[in-house]
This record gives structure tokens, C-alpha cells and sequence, in this order.
């Protein structure tokens, strides 16, 4: 059985139509990497703001980027509407989850296949039914899948050109660089390793933009000819105007395709954004989805914490991130494992540290705590409070080590030693994470 | 455009826009004289960290905070610009406490004012100002700046401006902050400390990210080998970070097996530096390097 790919029909050898399917339809994070031999960091968001396709398209389509024609539906007669609605030679329905994988994966319902192809609004109708409201579970999903409450109905388009086209914010070009590939739709990491010659690069001046010879020269360099050139250009130019619209990070199309009827079409998106941005990006920070996303760091990110799970059972609270992540190494360095990362940040209020102290103990793999702050911008005194309240209200059942230094650190020790609790001081760093990692061991 | 002719011409570009710009690092000295402004000065952490400024014996002559021009605060005068400031006070050097939607604008002004240094402590700016920041500031050489997002820089005893605790300090300390787009890096602090005759030995602290500090490692390669070869010893934190994950600064990603802590801490080695695997022992480990070399 060969599984179409609802992103486009390829009029080339099936083994590369399946190669391209295999490859993921969207969001897979192996493809993703290859932009990093461009630039140093690959920033994503600290919330992981993570849309869904129809939302990604949708913020292109506002900026006038060319994306096959589409709808959303909710429920199963609207999908059918919609469909009807569109008017298109052959419908691709595709169940909008944010985990990549779509193509193969399989509904609880017994359907096969988060993508369909279909010249019949009809059939759509019947398979929206055995999607909506059914778990689809993925390669990249959990076990149990996940709920799909969305699916797009959209135009499904021939492509007879795959290319590639990225742009991100670049440390090395100290801003905006545009980076191409004639070769789309292939693994582009391949393409730059076998052949980098047909990677091109474009800087640009955040003050002057994209310029007309840059565009053009792109739209060439990705192979397109003729009209096309100049209507890729365009395209170019149009999503660069999003990137900045948006504080985007990164803005990578793959395959930005050319179909028969002479047209530049963006098949798929991956958009990062920069969380620093979001208070002056509300709208697009109103559509994350963290129905998907961990529970714990979910729950974090409402405090404006910021925490990332890991394996470990010594959780760590710590000021800074590059001391957070000290900390984790200094736990393992002596033979414990880190439950967690979790930054405070500078300005932190004694609610968070009361919040993020109930998070950690909330957590049943964690057997010890870890409280390392380093006082800068940080009152020990606040850290102290918080820690306290959390202590009492929720029963402390973990050892807890404490090692605090900087500001207004002797008013801290003085409320933890007069706490009451059973808290372990520590005298540095080392010494914290030996005393955090043998309290463990003595139980 | 052939590729290979497009990149050699992008990397000239590059050098020839740092050139301009390194000239600055100069004013990456601070000392008892040098005279301080704060921008941000009346807001919470500006008077906070103000205060501590003044106790520990910092020169801070004024502050700005645009619309309480003409008042007084902590002692000092009050101005709406930082041109005033400069003006009434002849300040050489601004620290910014001002919030992330502004704060951009601040480095902007204070460039503007032609001020030889600029301290950003602010994290959470937006990259796309940033990048306007540093675009204004490659192509002059009056101005130095260091973070956003950066604790500051410190001589102890004489001046320190930022948030770090002054007592714990015994030595010179420059931080550079977390955020991939910014005003100084690695090579511009290991620069002056190489040439400055007082500074004996440094320490690098690095994390997950980018390749700051392989390019740092390629620098003490050249400039910092043979007989007179400053010992440095290093940390990179991180070394636990799982890949794909964005640990806490902007800059702390490990992604496409590049940005990792084993691949800095091998630069680094290859470089002559020695890397402690603990944050806790890095003044044992320099006072070890010092007894090697014979140097105590």
C-alpha cells in the first residue's frame, strides 16, 4: 500500500515520493538540523510555542505568502462543508496535531493515516468522522496518542519542484540571513554534505531588508525560471516581511514547491519565535497549544518559570540559567542524577518560589532537593520566605540541602535556621551536591 | 555569484566591520575614577542596584530616567537624556536597568550619546532589536558594550558596575551574559586581559550554545602560547543538557550535534586551557596551575 503524502504529489519515481513521506510531513525534528550548520544556535522558544499547521499557514496567508487553499474543521459536517466549499480538483484532510508523523500514524478509531487524499468531499466528510475526536498516535506521539480536535480540509496541489528555503536569525552574520536549496524535499543535510555547493546564503541588513538583487538572485539560485523567478522573489520577500512581523527565530519552508499551472506555492512551514517578544506578540502567543506539551512544564510556564524535566530524582532550584545548569552537572559530576533545570531568574517574586518549590515536590521521582542561589539581582531573603510557606503548607517528605550566597544572604539563613524545617545547609556548591546526593543514599 | 566568491566577500565584511568596533574594547576598563550613570535609575532595580553601587564605592554621579529631569535621587541629580547626563556629568560609563520593551532603545541612546561604556543587565530583549543594537554598534568604535542579559563587570576594590556581590570578589571579573546576540565577547575580554600586566591568570566560564568559546579556544591558540602563555582555566556548563532543549538563556541550545559542552571542552583543552568539570573547583584548579608554573 503506498501512503500518498498529503503535502504534494510528486511526478517522480515512487521511491522518492515514499522517501519524501518517510522523510515526515511536518514538525519531524531530524530535518531541522540541518540549519544549524548555518548558525550557532538553533533558538526555540523558552514556552516551546508550538502552532499548529493550519495556524502556521494562516500567519502566512495574512502575509500574503502563497499556501494551498484551506479550512478547519471541529466536527465532521463541517468538514464536509468545507470541502464542498473548496472546489478543488482532489482534497487532502489532514488531522492537525502538533506531533509530526502524521502520515503513518493510526486512530483509536481504526483509521490508518493522519493524512487522506480524496477527489470526493464526501469521503472526506466519513473520514473526518474517524479522526475528530479520536487519539492519533504517531511515531513521535506518546503512547496513547494525541486527541486530534482539529482537522484542515485543503486544496491538494501537483508539485513538479521541490526547493528549500530557511530564514533565521544568524549569531555569526550578527542578524537576518536567508539560506536556499534548489534541492528541496530531499534531506537537506545530505544536500549539504554531498553537495554544499547547492546551499546558497543571503545576509541581510535588518535596516534595508531584503533587497530586489537579493531576492532575485535567491528565487534563481532555488531554480526557479522565467515568471517563476520573479514570483518567487516575491514569496521571498513576503516571508522575510513575516519573520519580522512575527519576531520570528527561524521561518523554514519545505518544500517551497513550483506546480504545474506555473505557481510558487509554500507546501509546509516551521516557524520558531522568540519569547523575549511575546509581550509584544500577544496574538500570536495566544494560539500556543500546550495541550501537548508536559504537564510540569506546562504548569511552570504559567508562573513565568523556567523549567525543563529530566531523568534524574535530586531536583535542582536554582538562580541563572548557566548556574542551573551547573548545578546539573555538579550533581552528576558526583554521582547523582538531576531531576530537573529549573531557572528562577532574577526578578523573581516570592509567589514563583513558593509555585516552583510545590511543583518540585509534587513530582514522585524526585528524593531530594536542591537549592543552590547564587544572589545577584536575587534577595536570598524572598527565596528563604518562599521555601518556608511551600515547606509547611505541603509536607516536605525529601531531604532538603540549601546552599545560599549574595544578596541579604544572613537575613535568609536566619528565617530558614529559625523555619523550624529539617534543612541541610550547605557551605558551597560542591558541597551541596555531595550532601544532596548522600541524602539519597542513606534512605 | 559563484558561492565560494559571495562568502570570502561576506567574511571581509565581517572582519572589516569588527576592526572598527574592537577599537572599543578598551573602555572594557573600569577603575576608583571612572564615573557611572544608570539608566533606568528611579525604577525598582535601578535604585536597588544603585544603592549597592554607591556602597561599594562605585562613582555614580547621576542617573536618566526620561520625564524626572531636575530631581534628585540617592544624592545624585536626575536627567531626562543620556546626553544631559553625559553633559552635566561627564560620565564615561551607563548601566542599563531598564525593562526588555525598552531596554533596546536605551543601548540605542546611549551609543547615540557617544558613551565609551555600556552595561546591559536587562535580560528578555527582543532579538530582532538586538540585532539593530549590534548593527549600529559594529560600524562605530566609540562605544563598548557589554550583555544584554549580563551580571556586569567588576575591579574589585574600585568599581563595580552591575549586580554581582561585591564581597565575594578578589580578582577582575567581566560577565558577558547568556544571550546569542551581544556586545562583547570571549575574545574581546580574553584580549585585554592578555595584554593587562596585572591580570596573572583567567577564567573562562562558557555554556551550551553557539561557538563562542571555540572561537575563544582558536584565539588563545594564537595570541596565548609558548613561555609567556597566561594559564587559563575554563568551565562549560551544560555538559548534562539534553539536546533539542533551549536551557534557560537565549543562547543555551545544544542542536544538529554542534553547540555541545564536550566539543568547547575539547577546544579548549586543544588550546592549552585547563578545564575543571566542577564549578566548585576552578579556584583550586588556577591555584594549581599557578603552583606548576611556579608563579606563587
Amino acid at each position: 500500500m503506498v501512503l500518498h503524502s498529503d503535502l504534494f504529489r510528486v511526478n517522480m519515481a515512487a521511491s522518492i515520493v515514499s522517501q519524501t513521506v518517510a522523510r515526515g510531513l511536518r514538525g519531524a525534528s531530524a530535518k531541522h538540523l540541518f540549519l544549524d550548520k548555518f548558525k550557532c544556535a538553533q533558538v526555540s522558544s523558552r514556552r516551546w510555542l508550538n502552532l499548529q499547521e493550519y495556524q502556521s499557514k494562516k500567519l502566512m496567508q495574512e502575509s500574503g505568502v502563497t499556501v494551498q487553499r484551506f479550512y478547519v474543521a471541529d466536527n465532521a459536517p463541517d468538514a464536509l462543508q468545507a470541502a464542498k466549499r473548496l472546489g478543488a480538483k482532489e482534497i487532502v484532510l489532514k488531522a492537525q496535531i502538533l506531533a509530526g508523523g502524521r502520515g503513518k500514524g493510526v486512530f483509536d478509531s481504526g483509521l490508518k493515516g493522519g493524512v487522506h487524499l480524496t477527489k470526493d468531499p464526501s469521503v472526506v466528510g466519513e473520514l473526518a468522522n474517524r479522526m475528530l475526536g479520536y487519539s492519533l498516535t504517531t511515531k513521535q506521539t506518546p503512547k496513547e496518542g494525541v486527541k486530534v480536535k482539529m482537522v484542515m480540509v485543503a486544496e491538494a496541489l501537483d508539485i513538479t519542484r521541490e526547493t528549500y528555503f530557511a530564514i533565521l536569525m544568524d549569531r555569526a552574520c550578527n542578524g537576518p540571513v536567508m539560506v536556499g536549496s534548489p534541492q528541496g524535499g530531499m534531506d537537506i543535510e545530505e544536500v549539504a554534505d554531498k553537495t554544499p555547493e547547492l546551499i546558497f546564503k543571503e545576509v541581510i541588513d535588518i535596516f534595508e531588508g531584503v533587497r530586489d538583487d537579493q531576492a532575485l538572485r535567491m528565487a534563481a539560485n532555488l531554480g526557479f525560471k522565467g515568471p517563476l523567478e520573479r514570483q518567487a522573489a516575491d514569496q521571498i520577500k513576503r516571508l522575510y516581511d513575516l519573520f519580522l512581523k512575527v519576531d520570528a527565530t527561524q521561518v523554514e519552508v519545505n518544500p517551497l514547491g513550483e506546480t504545474p499551472e506555473g505557481q510558487v506555492v509554500c507546501f509546509d512551514a516551521k516557524i520558531n519565535f522568540d519569547d523575549n517578544a511575546e509581550f509584544r506578540q500577544k496574538a500570536v502567543f495566544a494560539l500556543d497549544d500546550m495541550s501537548e506539551s508536559d504537564p510540569t512544564e506546562t504548569e511552570a510556564a504559567k508562573w513565568d518559570l523556567k523549567y525543563i524535566g529530566l531523568d534524574g530524582n535530586i531536583a535542582c532550584f536554582v538562580n541563572g540559567a548557566g548556574l542551573a545548569m551547573a548545578t546539573c552537572d555538579i550533581i552528576d559530576l558526583h554521582g547523582g542524577k538531576p531531576a530537573n533545570f529549573l531557572d528562577l531568574g532574577g526578578g523573581v517574586k516570592e509567589k514563583q518560589v513558593y509555585e516552583a518549590f510545590k511543583l518540585l515536590t509534587a513530582d514522585p521521582k524526585v528524593e531530594a532537593i536542591l537549592v543552590n542561589i547564587f544572589g545577584g539581582i536575587v534577595n536570598c531573603a524572598i527565596i528563604a520566605n518562599g521555601i518556608t510557606k511551600a515547606c509547611r503548607e505541603l509536607e516536605l517528605k525529601v531531604p532538603l540541602v540549601v546552599r545560599l550566597e549574595g544578596t541579604n544572604v544572613q537575613e535568609a539563613k536566619r528565617i530558614l535556621s529559625e523555619s523550624g524545617l529539617p534543612i541541610v545547609a550547605a557551605n558551597d556548591l560542591e558541597d551541596a551536591a555531595k550532601k544532596a546526593v548522600a541524602a539519597i543514599a542513606k534512605k | 555569484m559563484s558561492n565560494s566568491r559571495l562568502f570570502a566577500r561576506l567574511l571581509l565584511q565581517q572582519n572589516g566591520v569588527r576592526n572598527c568596533y574592537t577599537a572599543s574594547r578598551k573602555h572594557l576598563y573600569i577603575d576608583k575614577d571612572t564615573k557611572v550613570i544608570c539608566q533606568g535609575f528611579t525604577g525598582k532595580q535601578g535604585t536597588f542596584h544603585s544603592q549597592q553601587a554607591i556602597d561599594y564605592g562605585s562613582r555614580l554621579v547621576g542617573g536618566v530616567s526620561p520625564g524626572k529631569g531636575g530631581r534628585t535621587h540617592l544624592g545624585v541629580p536626575v536627567f531626562n537624556s543620556v546626553k544631559e547626563a553625559r553633559e552635566g556629568t561627564g560620565a564615561e560609563a551607563t548601566v542599563i536597568y531598564v525593562p526588555p520593551p525598552f531596554a533596546g532603545a536605551a543601548i540605542m541612546e546611549a551609543i547615540d550619546a557617544g558613551m565609551p561604556l555600556v552595561v546591559c543587565i536587562t535580560e528578555g530583549i527582543p532579538q530582532q532589536d538586538m540585532v539593530k543594537v549590534k548593527h549600529k554598534l559594529l560600524r562605530q568604535s566609540t562605544t563598548r558594550l557589554i550583555g544584554p542579559n549580563c551580571p556586569g563587570v567588576i575591579n574589585p576594590g574600585e568599581c563595580k558596575i552591575g549586580i554581582m556581590p561585591g564581597h565575594i570578589h578578589k580578582k577582575g571579573r567581566i560577565g558577558i551574559g547568556g544571550d546569542p546576540f551581544n556586545g562583547t565577547d570571549f575574545i574581546d575580554c580574553l584580549e585585554v586581559f592578555l595584554q593587562d600586566p596585572k591580570t596573572e591568570g583567567i577564567i573562562l566560564i562558557g555554556e551550551i550554545g553557539g561557538n563562542a568559546e571555540e572561537n575563544a579556544a582558536d584565539y588563545l591558540k594564537q595570541h596565548n602560547s609558548g613561555t609567556n602563555a597566561k594559564p587559563v582555566v575554563s568551565f562549560i556548563a551544560g555538559l548534562t543538557a539534553p539536546p533539542g532543549r533551549r536551557m534557560g538563556h537565549a543562547g543555551a541550545i545544544i542542536a544538529g550535534g554542534k553547540g555541545g559542552a564536550k566539543e568547547k571542552i575539547a577546544a579548549l583543552q586543544q588550546a592549552g586551557v585547563v578545564v575543571s568539570m566542577s564549578p566548585a573547583q576552578l579556584g583550586s584548579t588556577m591555584f594549581k596551575e599557578f603552583e606548576k608554573r611556579k608563579m606563587l
